[in-house]
């Protein structure tokens, strides 16, 4: 630095711009980088969320999560709902944005019905789709909508337990999280899809090109940046799923329906593990930044491509 | 005008720094009960009508909501002048012990122990730390039980005349075969929130203090008789019977409580497992709900079935508020007769006070009834690991579904208990 080049006005203008930036960097301190090094401190500790002593375990809550064959399997059941989101999910909600992006009639409407899943409340949705799937009987009767239609349509021996059984339970949470989420990924891929300037369809249907054709070489190459944007979103989503899971089955079913942040509440307010729980939330928030960078560099590589 | 400007709120963010001068006279208090803040709004209308003491009602529930709430607000030293702690003791006690609890024993033994002698004793119990006791709190009452509950079944008369039963059951055979009867006329047996772990906790640990008696239970507690012993085993394979005789309503293992209680009280299930605030609920629900309260039926008849009970709401008194003896001064009050009897009246639970019990409900009666069979992990000396408890909950949980045999569940939890208690012991 050279020291000639400096000068009071100079200074005191930075001072200045720096100080309507001081606010915004006080809060953001306070609220996201100093809980973020609270978490991680505490991680090292034993402590029960109480007490005004904590104890220095180093390692140990590490250790034990690497071998906590319940957290592990919490995470394979986020991968399974993440999984069914990206596919199911994605798909439904670009399938759709492609219909209301043409001229069809009500696509006004269409769009609002397509958004009103994701601003309901995720607990009112969870008891609502309890209330569908629900298995009990009075007078010989399903109450739960989804068997008594079942009964009703002929089908009786579809009729299911369908959250108390293993064999279904998660996967009726990953329908219930794609049917309250695939309305954000319609939205902004219909935004994606209106910005893509039409005269490129136009010039390719000169060029002799059929709906496949524009398809495939118009709309999904000016669409993959979006399209990678509604994938980190909804693995970063779909993985912290949980307010569905505790509305639809409580603490219910063994481990077949524990997902990551139920298993962190279940350590923090169950078992009063503060220490263990802050561990998991590190290594749980290590996990999604990797997928995110992963996702980010696909997005560089696709875009160069 | 820029430089006045910045100086007014350069004032303004100085004089939110300052401290707020604090206002002695009103008293705040946090709780969780939904059902009753009507009644306490009107208490503390009357009070301050009395005494000129504003007390300051703020409800938040869900009652997991409100835990967390009180645990954060401990965190931050910005605890109510009077909250509920809503956990295990040991979690009491580290508030104690944090010095977020005052020690009201020199309250409740003033004028020859007057206040503490006209409250049921098994509800202080659990605020009361004993002598020697393993949480190395110093011994005495911590906390002010507002009413008193207990955890039982139900029964429909209705709906067990139906499939022919004449009584309710009074061993655990009966109830099986009850179950049986109900279930070849299609309706369902017992129904219980047992999507909330700690309800399966309480049904297992009635039958494990009927199947081997308190001393045994809180040997395995110490790590003394494992959990694969043929009486654990014996407690495991109640739920399996259950299963397997088709007492159980569908989906029990992920209903909560809330749906358990609209089960029985719109008559879908015969039995019920509940606590004395489902009269409340119930009445609420259906009026015409003609039921009855029954211990659950034992499975050793030598020996007597205990029930978890006790004090069903307590406060505690937050130990560094300025208007500590007036928070403790209106948690008096509001245990006396006749503040009692309003909150029974108004909101069909047992009363704390003794005094009170005269005008309520026959239906409560039958609770109030066995208050001397109730025990309660709070006042256990030892309880069991939350780790530990967290597996054979969801052990249990796996033999309801069918996954799981009660030996399988009691060795898988026999090894996280040995885990834990080799991490003790380092």
């Amino acid at each position: 630095m050279n020291i000639n080049s400096f000068s009071w006005p100079r200074l005191q203008d930075n001072l200045k711009n720096f100080s309507f930036a001081f606010p915004a960097i006080i809060i953001f301190s306070i609220f996201y980088i100093y809980p973020f090094f609270d978490i991680f401190r505490l991680s090292f500790h034993q402590w029960n969320g109480i007490t005004p002593s904590m104890k220095y375990v180093g390692l140990q809550n590490f250790r034990e999560l690497m071998g906590d064959a319940v957290w592990w399997q919490a995470m394979g059941h986020a991968a399974y709902i993440t999984l069914i989101a990206l596919t199911f999910q994605n798909i439904l909600a670009f399938a759709l944005a492609l219909a209301c992006d043409r001229e069809i009639r009500m696509r006004r409407f269409y769009r609002v019905v397509f958004f009103i899943p994701p601003v309901l409340s995720e607990v009112v949705v969870g008891l609502i789709w309890q209330w569908i799937l629900y298995a009990g009987m009075q007078d010989g009767q399903h109450i739960g909508l989804l068997n008594y239609w079942l009964t009703q349509t002929g089908l009786p021996q579809l009729a299911h337990n369908w959250l108390s059984d293993p064999k279904t339970a998660l996967t009726c949470i990953a329908v219930v999280h794609c049917w309250k989420g695939f309305g954000w990924g319609f939205i902004m891929l219909l935004a994606g899809l209106q910005t893509i300037d039409r005269q490129l369809y136009e010039a390719a249907r000169v060029d002799g090109a059929n709906s496949w054709k524009l398809f495939t070489n118009v709309t999904v190459p000016m669409m993959v940046p979006v399209m990678l944007v509604v994938v980190i979103l909804t693995v970063l989503g779909s993985m912290q799923v949980f307010v569905l899971v505790l509305s639809m089955v409580g603490q219910g079913l063994g481990y077949h329906t524990e997902v990551p942040v139920t298993r962190i509440l279940a350590a923090m307010t169950g078992t009063n593990r503060f220490g263990y729980a802050c561990a998991m939330g590190v290594n749980f928030g290590v996990i999604l930044i990797m997928v995110s960078v992963a996702f980010k560099s696909l997005s560089g590589r696709l875009k160069q491509a | 005008m820029k430089k006045a400007v910045g100086f007014a709120l350069c004032l303004m963010l100085l004089g939110g720094c300052g401290q707020r001068k604090e206002d002695l006279n009103t008293v705040t208090l946090w709780h969780w009960m939904t059902d009753r803040q009507k009644a306490f709004e009107e208490l503390a209308r009357r009070y301050e009508e009395t005494t000129g003491i504003k007390v300051k009602i703020d409800l938040y529930a869900p009652s997991d909501a409100y835990t967390q709430r009180v645990v954060a607000s401990a965190q931050s030293h910005v605890l109510p002048d009077i909250y509920g702690i809503l956990d295990k003791k040991e979690i009491f006690a580290s508030f104690i012990e944090s010095g977020f609890v005052a020690d009201l024993t020199e309250v409740f033994h003033k004028d020859d122990a007057a206040w503490e002698k006209s409250l049921f004793a098994k509800a202080l119990d659990v605020n009361r730390f004993s002598e020697g006791n393993i949480y190395k709190v110093k011994p005495g009452i911590y906390g002010v039980p507002i009413d008193v509950t207990n955890i039982q079944m139900l029964y429909n008369k209705k709906l067990l005349a139906k499939a022919g039963i004449k009584n309710p059951p009074r061993t655990f055979q009966e109830l099986l075969d009850a179950g049986q009867a109900l279930k070849r006329v299609g309706i369902a047996g017992l129904v219980s929130g047992w999507g909330e772990i700690w309800m399966i906790d309480c049904f297992a640990s009635n039958y494990a203090f009927n199947i081997m008696g308190e001393e045994k239970v809180m040997a395995t507690y110490r790590g003394e008789v494992p959990y694969t012993d043929p009486d654990w085993i014996k407690v495991f394979n109640i739920f399996r019977e259950l299963r397997d005789k088709g007492v159980l309503a569908e989906g029990i293992v992920t209903k909560p409580n809330k749906y358990a209680e609209q089960d029985f009280a719109l008559e879908r299930a015969a039995f019920a497992f509940n606590g004395s605030w489902c009269v409340n609920v119930y009445g609420d629900m259906n009026q015409k709900l003609e039921y009855g309260a029954m211990l659950p039926p034992p499975v050793n008849p030598n020996r007597p079935m205990r029930i978890w009970g006790g004090a069903g709401s307590s406060f505690v008194v937050n130990n560094a508020s300025p208007r500590k003896d007036k928070a403790v001064a209106f948690l008096k009050w509001l245990t006396e007769k006749d503040q009692q009897a309003f909150l029974a009246g108004e909101t069909k639970n047992l009363p704390s006070n003794r005094e009170a019990l005269a005008s309520i409900p026959a239906i409560l009666s039958q609770f109030a009834g066995v208050m001397d069979q109730t025990t309660h992990p709070t006042v256990w000396p030892y309880n069991e690991d939350a780790v530990v408890t967290e597996k054979f909950d969801k052990g249990i949980q796996s033999i309801i579904i069918g996954e799981k045999t009660p030996e399988e569940v009691a060795r898988e939890v026999q090894e996280v208990k040995e885990r834990e208690l080799k991490k003790t012991k380092q």
